[in-house]
C-alpha cells in the first residue's frame, strides 16, 4: 500500500518534444505524472475510469486515456500533451475553429476533445456530422451541447480535405 | 422603471451589444493553459482525504485512526468532534418559508451517518496517495440504523425518523389553493390525469468539486481557492462558521470547469479542509474524485407528482390540482435550503397558461440519500413536465391539436403584468409571437404529414412540443428575505487605465457561460470603447466589488446591468472632465472608439489616452475647483418582481423502436426569449447545452439506490450521460422582449433549455407510442420502461 522505494522504477521517455528521466511510483499513473510531476495540467481528470475522456492524450502518436495508462508504461514512449500541439497544424486550426464557433464553455473537457477530433481531422478528413458525434463520443462535454464542436470539428475537417491545414 | 417603450438613446449605437463575438477568455483554456483549482500548486501543500460512511444510517461506535496517524506523511486526522470546536454549525432553512425545518449539521458527522457518503473523517498528508493510503487505515464501528429511502414511505407513521426531535421526516409542505376545484372538477367536460416521476439525479459538471484553503497564522487569514459560482457568499460562509472576521477571509473562484448550481452549496469535506488548513497553518487541497462526487454533490429532481387537469369541451382549462412529493437528503442544504423546487413546482403547475382554480401541494421529506439542492433550473423541468404531458392528454381528450390548444390557453398578451394565483408575476411574455416561429422553423404540420406517412411503415415517429417559463433575475425575496447572506444584488467598478483602456471588475463569475464576455462587451459598447482596451477581473474578493455572483439565470441580466451602469457613468464622467477641459458641454460631445468627440460632427476632440493621461499625470491642466472622477462602481439589483421570467417553447422529434424501446432524437428546436441578447453565440450554445442536460434527465440519469440507500450506479460507467452520438443537431430562435426593469432589458438564459427539454421529449415519445395506447410518465424514459409500456417487457 505505501510507496515504498521499492515501488518505485525509473522510467524515461519523450514528453512534447523533449526527454524526461524521472524516477516514479509503480502506481502512479499518466495523468497524474503529466500534472503533478511535470506540471502540464492542460491535461484535466473528470472520471479517472477512462469513462470521460478529459485525460486524453497521444501515446506514441494514438490517443489513449492517460488516466488508464501508468506512467511507467510510458516508459520509452513518445507522449504528447495539449501543451505541445497547441498553436500550430491541425489542434492549432481546431482551437481556431473551437473559438469562432463558442465551441467551449468551462474549458475543462477542451484539450481533450481537441486531441480526439484532431484523431479523426487527420484520419477521416471526410468525415459527416455522424462520423464526428459518434468519434466524439468518448469525451464527456457537460457544458455545450455538442453541437458548436461538431460544427468546428465539420470546417477543420472541410478545411483539411482542401488542403489549408499545413 | 423605464417608461414603456422608451430605450436609452445611446442603445442604438452599442455596436458590441447583440454582436457574436468569440470569447476573449477562452484562449487561454483551449491552449491547456486554464487555472483550475486542482492545478494549483503552493508551497508546503497538504492534502486532505475523506472517509466516508458506507452506510445510509448508521451511529458511529468508535473511530480507530491511530494506525492512520502514523503512516507515512500523515499530518493529521480530524473526526467530527475534532471540526465541531472549529465550525458553528449550521441549519439550512430559510426564514420566509414558513413551517421549513432542519436540523443543525456539521462538516463531518458527529455521533451520526445520515447518508452513505457523509465525510466521517479527514485524513490530511503531505500527499494525496498518501492520504488515500492513511484513510484505508481508518477504523469506524458502526452500528447499522433503518434508513429512510423511499420518499412515498418517509411520512409513514411507522417510518424510522431521521431527526427524533421533529417527530416525524417532514422537511416542508406548502398549499396554494384558491378553492372551488373540487366543484369545477365536477362539472368538467373532461378530466385528465396523470402521475409523473422524475429521477434523482446530478449536476455532474467535468470538473469535480475542489478547493484550497490556506490560513496564515502569522496574519490570521484565510485565502481559498475555491471552485465556486458564489465568491462572497462563500467568504460570508467562512467568516462566519469559522470565526473570522469577514475582512480576513479572501475567496478566488479561479477558472471553474462546470457548476450548473452544484458549486453555490456549502460541502462537508469542503468546510473540514478549510478546518485543516486553519489546525495546521499551511494549506490543504481537498478534490473530490468522481466517485465520491456521486455520494457527496447535492442531487436534485427526484419528484412524484400527481397531476389532474380540467377542461372544458371548447378546450380551455378550467382548473389544476397537483400533488408533489421529493425526497431530499438528512439535513436542508445550506445556506440555500432544499425547498426551492417544491416552491417552483408549486408556483409554476399549470403556469405557462391562465390560471383560475388550482390546488397545489408540494411536500419535502427527509431521507438517508445524499444532500440535496438547486441544480439549473431549480423545480422547472419538473413544473413543465407535469403541466405539458398532462396538456397533452387534454388535447387529446378534446379532439384538439397541441399547438393549437396551447394557443387557446395561453395567457392573453394584453394582460401583463400577469400575476398567478400561485403568486408569481410574469412581467411580459410572447408565448403566441414564440409558437408561431416554432411551429414555422419545424414545419409542424410538414412533420405531421411526415410522421402519418411513416406510421403504415412502421415507423413510429413523435412530435413533442414543451411550452416554458424560467425565472430569472431574482429579487431578494429568493434568499436574502429569508435572512441568508447571498446577495441579489451584483456591482461593477470600472477605472479608465492610463493609456485610455478601461479595467472593469465584476461580482459576475465565470464557470464558461461568458460572463466574462458579456463584461467586455457590454462595457466596451457603453463606454463607447473598443472591445481590445478592455480587460475584466472576476471571482475574487479581494480585487471586485460585492455582489452575489452568477445562479439562477441572473448573470447577464443582474451583473450585466451593473456593467452597463457603470459604464455609462463612467463615459458621463470623461464628457463631463473634457467638456470642463475644452470650455464646452456634455451634451455636445460623444465617447465614439475609445475618443471624445465632437457628437455633432465627430471631430475628434480628445483621445482618451489624453484624457487619462491628463487626470493622472498633468493635473496642473485641471481646474483646481474640478476633480475628474475616472473610476465608477455601480450595483443593481432588481426589485420589482420577485423575478423576471422569460418563456419559449421546445420541440422535440423523435423515432421510437417498438422492437427495442430504444428512442432516437432526430432534431430537436427551441425558440427563447431572454429579452436583450448581449451575444447570441453564447446564447444559443448555452441554450444548446441546457437542453442536453435537460435530455440526460429525460432519457439517461438516474441515481439507483438499494432499500438499504446503496448508490447503485455510482460511476460513469454505470451512470448515463448525453454524450455527442446520441444527441440532434438543435435549432434556436429567439423572440426579444427586453425587461423593462432595467436599461440592458436582458433576461436570463441558460436555465430554460433544461426546463423544457425533458417535457418535449416524453410528449414526442408518448406521441409516437399513440397508436398502441402506450404511454411513459416516469423519467428516465428507459427502453426497458417503453417496453413495458407497450406490454412487451416481462414482469421481472
Amino acid at each position: 500500500m505505501s510507496t515504498e522505494a521499492a515501488d518505485t522504477l525509473e522510467i524515461s521517455l519523450q514528453v512534447n518534444g523533449a526527454p524526461v528521466r524521472r524516477r516514479v511510483a509503480s502506481r502512479l499513473h499518466l495523468a497524474d505524472f503529466l500534472r503533478e510531476e511535470l506540471g502540464l495540467t492542460g491535461t484535466h481528470l473528470g472520471c479517472e475510469h477512462g469513462v470521460c475522456g478529459a485525460c486524453t492524450v497521444r501515446v506514441d502518436g494514438e490517443i489513449v486515456r492517460s488516466c488508464l495508462v501508468l506512467a511507467v508504461q510510458a516508459d520509452g514512449a513518445r507522449v504528447e500533451t495539449i501543451e505541445g500541439l497547441s498553436a500550430a497544424g491541425t489542434v492549432g486550426a481546431l482551437q481556431r475553429a473551437f473559438h469562432e464557433r463558442n465551441a467551449l464553455q468551462c474549458g475543462f473537457c477542451t484539450p481533450a476533445m481537441l486531441l480526439a477530433a484532431a484523431e479523426l481531422v487527420e484520419r477521416q478528413p471526410d468525415a459527416s456530422r455522424e462520423d464526428i458525434r459518434r468519434h466524439l463520443s468518448g469525451n464527456y462535454c457537460r457544458c455545450t451541447g455538442y453541437q458548436a464542436i461538431v460544427d468546428a470539428v465539420e470546417v477543420v475537417c472541410r478545411a483539411h480535405r482542401a488542403g489549408g491545414i499545413r | 422603471m423605464k417608461e414603456g417603450g422608451t430605450m436609452p438613446p445611446a442603445r442604438g449605437t452599442m455596436q458590441y451589444i447583440g454582436a457574436s463575438l468569440p470569447r476573449a477568455n477562452a484562449l487561454r483554456l483551449l491552449a491547456g493553459r486554464g487555472q483550475y483549482v486542482d492545478d494549483l500548486q503552493l508551497p508546503r501543500l497538504a492534502h486532505a482525504v475523506m472517509v466516508r460512511s458506507p452506510h445510509a444510517h448508521a451511529r458511529i461506535v468508535s473511530i480507530a485512526a491511530d494506525a492512520a496517524r502514523d503512516a507515512p506523511g500523515v499530518l493529521r486526522i480530524l473526526t467530527g468532534p475534532d471540526v465541531a470546536q472549529l465550525c458553528r454549525p449550521y441549519v439550512g432553512v430559510l426564514l420566509h418559508v414558513k413551517g421549513m425545518r432542519s436540523a443543525p449539521q456539521l462538516p463531518l458527522a458527529l455521533g451520526r451517518a445520515r447518508w452513505q457518503g457523509e465525510p466521517v473523517v479527514a485524513v490530511v498528508a503531505e500527499s494525496r496517495a498518501q492520504a488515500e493510503d492513511a484513510a484505508q487505515l481508518v477504523e469506524i464501528g458502526w452500528e447499522e440504523l433503518p434508513p429512510v429511502t423511499d420518499a412515498e414511505t418517509a411520512l409513514d407513521p411507522g417510518a424510522p425518523v431521521i431527526h427524533p426531535e421533529f417527530g416525524d421526516n417532514l422537511c416542508f409542505e406548502r398549499v396554494v389553493d384558491t378553492g372551488d376545484v373540487d366543484a369545477v372538477f365536477a362539472r368538467a367536460d373532461h378530466v385528465v390525469e396523470a402521475t409523473f416521476v422524475t429521477s434523482r439525479h446530478a449536476p455532474m459538471p467535468l470538473e469535480t468539486r475542489g478547493i484550497v484553503a490556506d490560513f496564515n497564522p502569522a496574519e490570521k487569514h484565510l485565502t481559498v481557492w475555491q471552485s465556486t459560482q458564489v465568491p462572497y457568499m462563500m467568504q460570508w460562509i467562512l467568516a462566519h462558521h469559522f470565526g473570522l472576521p469577514e475582512t480576513s477571509v479572501r475567496v478566488i473562484a479561479p477558472d471553474v470547469g462546470g457548476g450548473f448550481g452544484l458549486k453555490i452549496h456549502v460541502f462537508g469535506d469542503e468546510m473540514a479542509a478549510v478546518a485543516a488548513s486553519l489546525v495546521l497553518g499551511r494549506p490543504v487541497k481537498f478534490i473530490a474524485d468522481r466517485l465520491e462526487s456521486f455520494v457527496s454533490d447535492n442531487h436534485a429532481r427526484g419528484h412524484r407528482v400527481k397531476m389532474r387537469m380540467a377542461v372544458s369541451r371548447e378546450g380551455d382549462i378550467l382548473a389544476v390540482d397537483m400533488d408533489d412529493l421529493y425526497g431530499i437528503g438528512p439535513f436542508s442544504g445550506y445556506p440555500r435550503a432544499s425547498v426551492n423546487e417544491g416552491l417552483q413546482v408549486v408556483n409554476l403547475a399549470g403556469g405557462p397558461y391562465q390560471q383560475r382554480v388550482y390546488r397545489g401541494r408540494s411536500r419535502a421529506v427527509f431521507q438517508n440519500k445524499p444532500m440535496y439542492g438547486q441544480y439549473r433550473a431549480v423545480g422547472h423541468p419538473v413544473a413543465c413536465a407535469i403541466t405539458e404531458g398532462t396538456v397533452d392528454l387534454a388535447a387529446a381528450a378534446v379532439g384538439m391539436d397541441p399547438a393549437e390548444f396551447r394557443r387557446r390557453n395561453y395567457i392573453p398578451a394584453d394582460r401583463f403584468p400577469y400575476t398567478l394565483v400561485s403568486g408569481p408575476t410574469f412581467e411580459k411574455l410572447s408565448q403566441h409571437e414564440a409558437l408561431d416561429r416554432l411551429l414555422a422553423m419545424m414545419d409542424y404540420t410538414g412533420l405531421r404529414r411526415e410522421q402519418a406517412e411513416l406510421r403504415p411503415r412502421g415507423v413510429h415517429r413523435g412530435i413533442g412540443l414543451a411550452s416554458f417559463v424560467e425565472n430569472s433575475n431574482s429579487s431578494s425575496a429568493t434568499y436574502g428575505q429569508g435572512g441568508v447572506s447571498i446577495a441579489a444584488q451584483d456591482a461593477c467598478t470600472i477605472k479608465l487605465t492610463a493609456t485610455g483602456g478601461l479595467a472593469v471588475a465584476t461580482s459576475l463569475t465565470e464557470m464558461g457561460q461568458g460572463a466574462h464576455a458579456v463584461a467586455m462587451q457590454v462595457a466596451a459598447s457603453a463606454a463607447g470603447v473598443p472591445i481590445d482596451r478592455v480587460k475584466v477581473v472576476l471571482g475574487d474578493t479581494d480585487a471586485t466589488p460585492y455582489g452575489g455572483g452568477n445562479f439562477g439565470s441572473r448573470g447577464t441580466g443582474i451583473g450585466g446591468e451593473a456593467v452597463f451602469q457603470a459604464a455609462r457613468a463612467l463615459r458621463a464622467n470623461i464628457l463631463a472632465f473634457v467638456a470642463r477641459l475644452t470650455e464646452s458641454e456634455p451634451s455636445l460631445l460623444d465617447v465614439r472608439e475609445g475618443n471624445v468627440v465632437d457628437a455633432e460632427s465627430g471631430a475628434l476632440r480628445m483621445t482618451l489616452e489624453d484624457v487619462a493621461r491628463t487626470a493622472y499625470f498633468r493635473t496642473d491642466r485641471v481646474p483646481r475647483d474640478f476633480q475628474p472622477e475616472l473610476t465608477v462602481t455601480r450595483s443593481y439589483a432588481q426589485k420589482y418582481y420577485s423575478g423576471v421570467f422569460t418563456n419559449g417553447i421546445q420541440a422535440s422529434y423523435l423515432e421510437v423502436d417498438t422492437d427495442t424501446g430504444f428512442v432516437k432524437l432526430l432534431r430537436h428546436w427551441v425558440v427563447d426569449d431572454c429579452g436583450t441578447i448581449v451575444n447570441p453565440l453564447l446564447v444559443d450554445e448555452q441554450i444548446r447545452g441546457a437542453v442536453v442536460q435537460g435530455i440526460g434527465a429525460a432519457l439517461f440519469e438516474q441515481c439507483i439506490y438499494s432499500p438499504e440507500g446503496q448508490l447503485l450506479n455510482g460511476s460513469l460507467i454505470d451512470y448515463l450521460v448525453p454524450m455527442a452520438a446520441e444527441m440532434p443537431d438543435i435549432e434556436i430562435g429567439h423572440c426579444v422582449t427586453p425587461t423593462a426593469t432595467s436599461e440592458l432589458g436582458a433576461k436570463g438564459a441558460g436555465e430554460a433549455g433544461t426546463a423544457g427539454a425533458p417535457a418535449a421529449i416524453m410528449n414526442a415519445i408518448n406521441d409516437a407510442l399513440k397508436p398502441f395506447g402506450a404511454r411513459v410518465t416516469m423519467q428516465p424514459f428507459t427502453p426497458e420502461r417503453i417496453l413495458r409500456a407497450l406490454g412487451k417487457a416481462g414482469a421481472a
